[in-house]
């Protein structure tokens, strides 16, 4: 058990935190508010970030150089973001790209054509979204509805997505769509990429109950793709989906967002009975709880870099920590609430302390349990996979995916 | 980087179950819990002190093997998976750390060995009944080298041979040396919720004793021992949870409801997940404590503080959820799972309870915080 930067990590360790020194972008003349995640001020500095660091090959750390990458370690990445989340730059818009979508894609597409799409992603210029979800296919991954038919060398793709991040903004998506409607239903899948642009593909955004607009709704009408843009074996779109989600999990590890040290020095601000909330017992023993857990979600991310350096596949630590974490963000953001007492009413970032973080943090934190698998599924994936518990009873598991009996 | 045991690390943990396995089956604690006046195994004590076992991290000018805490951690993880009815918690983990942080040479050299051995059982005695233990609280005394009061409960206080006594000195509360087996030492049997770990009261009247580390200082030396032990007794904790859930899981699959098998159930899957989850986070705690313990980390009281908290919350859920997921079986005497559920609620009362580490674990946090802030972080 060691939980030290060896030699070697440490001298990168110093060598990027002085760079990120010396080439962080500026983010002052950004309000509060246009600092959140996906305004476009903030989304401006993510991409003008993007672009410094491709330049100095810290664009995509641990890919090949074939692909643009610097071919560095998982640590070498991992310690890269835990200084980009030291300095206070921590961007989600490439993320879903570099690390889940592309590595599938170049793990299923060769061809020319792919590999043209990588460059300009590692530089922030493009930006590409999920497009798998749908208003009937959420946990039960698998039930895409949306249609792909083949007419000659092209495929017509009808259908709808929903929940896809950053879509509005997006340039190119890898999409889901069913082939054979014949067959149950993880064999009828099929795997695209496609750009945002083609005709028929119509982007409307989703307010979100924190007022902010991250997730979308997708309408695929009549969208003519060529088979080249096919991602995979016809049919073998359940293999992608489980490769794009095995990268997410090993992606996850540097978690942003407020943490104990932002909770403890907004309860050094607050009044309570006696001196601050800081001194309230009560608080102070949640407090110790928060802190156990964060721990956890700190040091399991260490045990994800402890099996890459070996060269051995993560273990359950993925679905551990994204309950940890986003069960954390709920639970720090309500206690955060609480103790401002009535002054945990007011979201406005002119006259809240902390700019209103927590109040932002509490009407986003439902959302963070149920994206990217929600607490139910993680349990199911701890019960099934980890401690070998039966699946559950699966009425669509041998049915003809047309047969599978649907509500609404 | 290395979130795990090393190889070496790991043959030796496999040894050790192997041993247990052997010699600590179930039934070694039901013969404890049968016969609570024992308050121990003798038995299979031998066959520890046989093993080596009690000289594992004592260093060797010392009479131990060296070979270093995480070796330890490794060990107590195994002991508390096998619930073993061993004094080998007070005896190593408190008495030989006391002896470690506080003694002088001379202490050192005359008692180290004697424990490496096992030839000399050691405890501590610090509680003197029902509330947290405060400075002001402790009313034993020692007045010209003799020590007078009662100490309750005493963990082996029945089969320890010395002890180390917090009691109030000239100068303040100080740490004593005191031989349970000399003059002025009365010692009587007491019942408790987890009688395979023995337990006395102590009555001391003018009874001899030694000064342990600095006069007056025994508040912080004790927290010093304490986060040592801290660490030890969560991988018990830790071992002991594991093992609660692999019973539950295996229950789970052969106990058939309705039809299909319990564990097929999400009310029984999301359960036992969750114990799962808090399982991992006494793991992350536990052994992040186990590097700061073995490297002597500054890290280590805010280590061992959350070490403690969410191993105590692990075993305590785990243990419950075990007997839950069992049903009425779960609820007898003879079925196993009381001795989790005893065992888990001993170990996180032994050392003060977790509202207890709570408190410290949040007044660490806050130096790190301020030091964290004057370096600018």
């Amino acid at each position: 058990m060691n939980f030290e930067d060896s030699p070697e990590e440490a001298a990168y360790r110093q060598k990027v935190r002085a760079w990120i020194a010396a080439n962080a972008p500026d983010m002052s003349h950004l309000t509060p508010e246009e600092r959140r995640p996906w305004q476009e001020g903030h989304k401006e500095v993510a991409s003008k970030w993007q672009a410094i660091k491709a330049d100095a090959g810290y664009g995509c750390i641990s890919w090949p150089k074939a692909w643009g990458g610097a071919e560095g370690t998982a640590i070498d990445e991992a310690i890269f973001n835990q200084e980009e989340a030291r300095a206070g730059l921590q961007f989600n818009y490439f993320t879903t790209g570099l690390h889940m979508l592309l590595p599938a894609l170049l793990e299923h597409n060769k061809d020319e054509v792919s590999l043209s799409l990588i460059p300009p992603a590692i530089r922030g210029d493009k930006i590409w979204c999920q497009l798998f979800s749908e208003p009937s296919s959420g946990s039960d991954s698998a039930g895409v509805r949306s249609a792909a038919v083949k007419d000659g060398d092209d495929w017509v793709i009808n259908g709808q997505k929903v929940w896809n991040s950053g879509a509005q903004i997006s340039d190119y998506g890898m999409l889901i769509a069913r082939t054979d409607p014949d067959v149950p239903k993880h064999k009828g899948l099929t795997a695209f990429w496609l750009d945002m642009k083609t005709p028929g593909v119509e982007v409307r955004p989703i307010k979100m109950m924190s007022g902010d607009n991250e997730l979308n709704e997708v309408f695929l009408t009549d969208v003519r793709i060529p088979d080249s843009q096919r991602v995979g074996e016809v049919g073998g779109g359940w293999k992608v989906i489980i490769s794009t989600l095995m990268n997410e999990r090993a992606a996850f590890g540097s978690v942003s967002g407020l943490n104990w040290r932002d909770t403890m020095k907004l309860a050094k601000q607050v009044a309570s009975w006696e001196g601050t909330a800081m001194d309230d017992p009560a608080f102070r023993e949640w407090l110790a709880d928060l802190y156990i857990d964060a721990e956890a979600v700190r040091l399991l991310s260490f045990r994800t870099l402890t099996s890459l350096s070996k060269g051995t596949a993560p273990g359950p630590e993925g679905s551990v920590g994204k309950l940890l974490w986003s069960g954390m963000a709920q639970n720090l953001s309500s206690q955060a609430l609480d103790i401002l007492d009535h002054g945990g009413l007011i979201d406005d970032p002119a006259s809240a302390l902390m700019n209103g973080a927590f109040q932002h943090r509490f009407l986003w934190a439902p959302g963070l349990r149920l994206g990217g698998g929600t607490d139910e599924i993680m349990k199911n994936i701890i019960a099934e996979r980890v401690l070998g518990l039966p699946g559950d009873v699966r009425v669509d598991k041998n049915v003809p995916f047309r047969d599978i009996p649907r509500g609404r | 980087m290395n979130f795990d045991y090393t190889d070496d690390q790991k043959a030796l943990k496999d040894e050790a179950r192997k041993f247990l396995t052997g010699c600590s089956p179930l039934t070694v604690a039901r013969g404890v819990l049968e016969n609570p006046a024992e308050g121990h195994d003798p038995v299979l004590w031998a066959r520890l002190v046989e093993q080596g076992w009690c000289g594992a991290a004592i260093p060797e000018t010392y009479g131990g093997l060296g070979m270093g805490y995480v070796e330890l951690c490794a060990l107590a993880e195994e002991l508390g998976r096998a619930v073993s009815p061993v004094p080998f918690a007070s005896s190593i983990y408190l008495f030989a750390e006391a002896l470690l942080v506080a003694g002088s040479e001379e202490q050192k050299q005359a008692l180290l060995p004697l424990v490496a051995s096992g030839e000399l059982l050691g405890t501590v005695a610090v509680s003197e009944g029902p509330g947290v233990l405060t400075d002001q609280a402790v009313a034993a005394q020692v007045i010209d080298g003799k020590l007078s009061g009662v100490k309750v409960p005493v963990t082996d206080g029945l089969v320890a041979q010395r002890a180390v006594v917090l009691a109030q000195g000239a100068s303040g509360a100080g740490l004593y040396l005191v031989d349970l087996t000399g003059p002025g030492v009365s010692r009587e049997f007491l019942s408790t919720i987890d009688p395979t770990r023995g337990a006395a009261r102590i009555a001391f009247d003018g009874a001899p004793a030694e000064l342990l580390g600095e006069a007056g200082k025994g508040m912080e030396l004790l927290s010093r021992v304490q986060d040592r032990a801290a660490i030890l007794i969560a991988f018990e904790q830790l071992g002991g949870a594991d093992r609660a859930l692999e019973m539950a899981r295996d229950y789970a699959l052969e106990r058939f409801a309705f039809g299909r098998q319990i564990g097929s159930y999400q009310a029984i899957k999301h359960k036992l997940a969750d114990v799962f989850v808090k399982n991992e986070v006494a793991r992350a705690n536990a052994y992040y404590g186990a590097w700061a313990l073995s490297s002597d980390a500054p890290e280590l009281p805010l280590a061992a503080a959350a070490a403690r908290v969410a191993a105590s919350a692990a075993y305590w859920l785990a243990s419950k959820e075990n007997i839950q997921t069992h049903g009425g079986i779960g609820f007898t005497w003879e079925a196993d799972c009381h001795f989790f559920f005893r065992r888990a609620r001993h170990l996180a009362l032994v050392l003060g309870a977790p509202r207890d580490w709570k408190r410290r674990l949040a007044d660490r946090l806050e130096l790190r915080l301020a030091a964290e802030l004057a370096e600018g972080n």
